[in-house]
């Protein structure tokens, strides 16, 4: 899936707090990155990750959009959004 | 957080000491001095956690700690900020958790969990729901009133069982109002409104905290200061039932260390204070004692004024004041004897140190002149460079990031929590004045010849009591934040000293010094128990370092052996126990004319004292019971 630069500035910073979430160095987001792909991202880890990203872009991610969230794309997308926003 | 330093290579560093096979505790303290999101901190956590795979670190500045989270909603995410809290003082705690809702089943079940993992200190976390349940508008003034009854009594019944039968210290934390008012500005006339009755049962809980010897955490007092959202999220509560949002951790984790701190005495002591810029504006060397900035009359007078009324008002309750300042003496002496509009005058400074040298070879002559450690300084300093300097040279003195308008420092001071403590002694009270003593006795120290003229002059009492109801506030805080002067560092509880009290076999002394400048207050402690064949062992000897070579020591043991002989001792057996703090008195037992009679790999020694033919040493210290 081709990105904009918007998404590209996204999954950079993504990745950033993935890889301080997770503790590693090597992590390759892609859209369909989920929790079953990658070891330890647990419901508590699923909130620090929320929790990294609504401070990360200042933007604050409601009860539906993150019970909406799938995947990695699934999240970049709603961030775009808020972003976009303002 | 905001008095944390950014480290810019932070997660460089982690991730170097992930690699390395070094010890990872005393990097990681340096880590944990850094200003960390929840997200850092637990990486960091995590790190710690792994090598150190359920051991101890070999040196820390406290016992370790064994801390009992119990609540009745999500206190996971709070484990990793509330070990990287202590680990930032350098105090190893290990964590644990009741299963969910279960905290009463394991308080009294002897098989639980909790009773298993052996606390030394329980923290009740309750979310505010929790107790509030089943409260509700409709409620006549009666029905709340019962309601707020039953809940304390809850409290003081788990409060009891975990310091009875667990024996365990026991924290509170105060509860979050974390729900929507239903009135408005007079919510309390709703006698059944959960907002109104979180209210009154946080204002129930001082006096009933006091009277069953708990400790609070004031959460709600934090929650005021920072506004709830900072604290609490509705929407995390309702997907993961965290009361405290995972965003307020590490602030939290803040506040339990503190606690955790304090009891250890290892709460800091001493504010070393920069001076140009810092308690005045200006520059006192180029601007002149009329050119500096300070008082009414000004914005920005005024801001340094409330500086330094902060500052007197923590030296008034116990708090240590010293001067650090790169200027020539006179210059810097000059506001504090001859600016009416000062509020620190020389004799609230303990320490006074101006002269060209760098700023950390200073801190350490502070340290070693007010023989405190050098972990029990603050260092509040304007200059940027300073600070790193004494951050890179010094890094366990705390060195808070400051506000550049001087409005904002004493908030800052405040919620750095350096000098957070659990109570306050006639002592606390009365230390800027033993210090402005001190400087007299220093004062005729220099006048005298001699040592022996210097001590005669000094017309010494000591003045001794058995343990006792009046004194075991100081007793206790003594016991648990000597550090330096302590040969087994045991620490004890008001009921462990009220045990002792009991105790036909134990000997339990507290020992007043005066002398001709005033009362230096409580400065030793001994703690003896008889044991067969005319033993009695010495388990706690301590003394305040301020009172050192003034022939204490020695007149001290005199006393014990007198009292021992009384109990039918033949011999004193004591024991040197070495932490990372207390090597000055390694050989203590040595100097007194003990014999080593065992030592072990890790330094610690035993030494015995017959006391057939024992000659007490020669003092200038009149001894007398209280």
């Amino acid at each position: 899936m081709p990105h904009s630069a918007d998404q590209d500035k996204i999954y950079a910073a993504l990745t950033e707090i993935f890889n301080d979430v997770f503790m590693r160095d090597d992590m390759r987001l892609t859209p369909e990155l989920s929790a079953k792909d990658v070891p330890g991202w647990d419901s508590f880890k699923q909130i620090e990750i929320m929790v990294s990203v609504e401070e990360r872009f200042a933007i604050k991610l409601n009860t539906r959009e993150i019970d909406s969230l799938k995947c990695v794309g699934d999240l970049a997308c709603v961030i775009g959004a808020k972003v976009a926003k303002g | 957080m905001r008095w944390l330093p950014e480290q810019p290579e932070w997660r460089a560093h982690l991730r170097t000491l992930a690699r390395s096979t070094d010890e990872v505790w005393p990097q990681a303290v340096r880590l944990a001095g850094a200003r960390l999101d929840f997200t850092r901190t637990n990486a960091l956590d995590a790190l710690v956690q792994e090598r150190l795979a359920g051991g101890a670190p070999p040196v820390t500045a406290a016992s370790p700690v064994r801390l009992a989270l119990l609540g009745s909603a999500t206190l996971a995410h709070l484990h990793a900020p509330v070990r990287v809290a202590t680990l930032r003082r350098n105090i190893f705690v290990s964590t644990y958790e009741n299963a969910y809702g279960q905290y009463q089943q394991e308080l009294l079940n002897p098989a639980s969990g909790l009773r298993g993992f052996r606390p030394d200190t329980v923290l009740f976390a309750f979310d505010s729901g929790h107790l509030v349940r089943g409260v509700h508008a409709a409620m006549s003034p009666d029905e709340a009133a019962a309601a707020l009854e039953d809940v304390t009594s809850l409290l003081v019944r788990c409060w009891r069982a975990a310091r009875d039968e667990l024996k365990c210290v026991v924290l509170q934390q105060t509860l979050l109002d974390s729900f929507p008012r239903l009135m408005g500005g007079n919510e309390h006339r709703l006698a059944g409104s959960r907002s109104a009755f979180v209210a009154r049962l946080n204002a129930a809980l001082p006096a009933l905290a006091d009277a069953e010897g708990v400790h609070l955490l004031a959460l709600d007092h934090a929650a005021a200061r920072d506004g709830l959202a900072a604290w609490h999220d509705p929407a995390l509560w309702h997907r993961a039932k965290q009361e405290v949002s995972p965003a307020a951790g590490p602030a939290y984790g803040e506040l339990v260390a503190r606690i955790v701190a304090a009891r250890l005495g290892r709460s800091y002591k001493c504010l070393v204070l920069d001076l140009d810029n810092t308690l005045w504006g200006g520059v006192v060397g180029d601007d002149g004692l009329e050119g500096i900035v300070i008082g009414q009359g000004s914005p920005l007078g005024e801001g340094f004024v409330a500086v330094q009324e902060y500052a007197k008002e923590l030296a008034r309750r116990g708090v240590i004041l010293a001067v650090c300042s790169k200027n020539d003496m006179a210059n810097a002496l000059a506001p504090f004897e001859r600016h009416p509009d000062m509020v620190l005058r020389r004799g609230d400074i303990a320490c006074f140190r101006a002269n060209w040298d760098d700023k950390a070879a200073n801190i350490r002559a502070i340290a070693a002149e007010l023989n405190i450690g050098l972990d029990s300084l603050v260092f509040l300093d304007d200059n940027p460079f300073e600070r790193e300097l004494v951050r890179g040279a010094l890094p366990m003195v705390a060195v808070p990031e400051v506000a550049d308008d001087p409005a904002l420092v004493p908030a800052l001071l405040a919620d750095a929590g350096y000098f957070e403590s659990l109570g306050i002694t006639d002592e606390d009270l009365a230390r800027t004045a033993q210090y402005q003593q001190n400087l007299a006795r220093e004062t005729l120290r220099a006048d005298a010849t001699d040592l022996d003229a210097y001590l005669r002059g000094l017309e010494m009492r000591m003045v001794w009591r058995r343990f006792d109801r009046v004194g075991v506030a100081r007793i206790v805080q003594l016991i648990n934040k000597t550090n330096q002067f302590n040969l087994t560092t045991r620490r004890y509880t008001e009921a462990d000293v009220a045990a002792i009290m009991a105790d036909q076999d134990a000997l339990g002394i507290q020992i007043r010094l005066l002398d001709r400048f005033g009362d230096n207050g409580i400065i030793a402690i001994v703690i003896g128990r008889r044991q067969p064949k005319g033993i009695v062992r010495l388990d706690t000897w301590l003394m305040s370092c301020r009172v050192l070579g003034r022939q204490v020591e020695a007149a001290t043991l005199n006393l014990v052996v007198a009292l021992a002989r009384q109990m039918g001792a033949r011999r004193l057996v004591g024991d040197y126990i070495p932490t990372s703090r207390n090597a000055m008195v390694r050989d203590h037992y040595d100097r007194l004319g003990f014999t080593v009679i065992a030592r072990a790999d890790d330094g610690a020694s035993r030494s015995e004292l017959e006391l057939d033919g024992f000659v007490p040493a020669p003092t200038f210290i009149a001894i007398s019971e209280d």
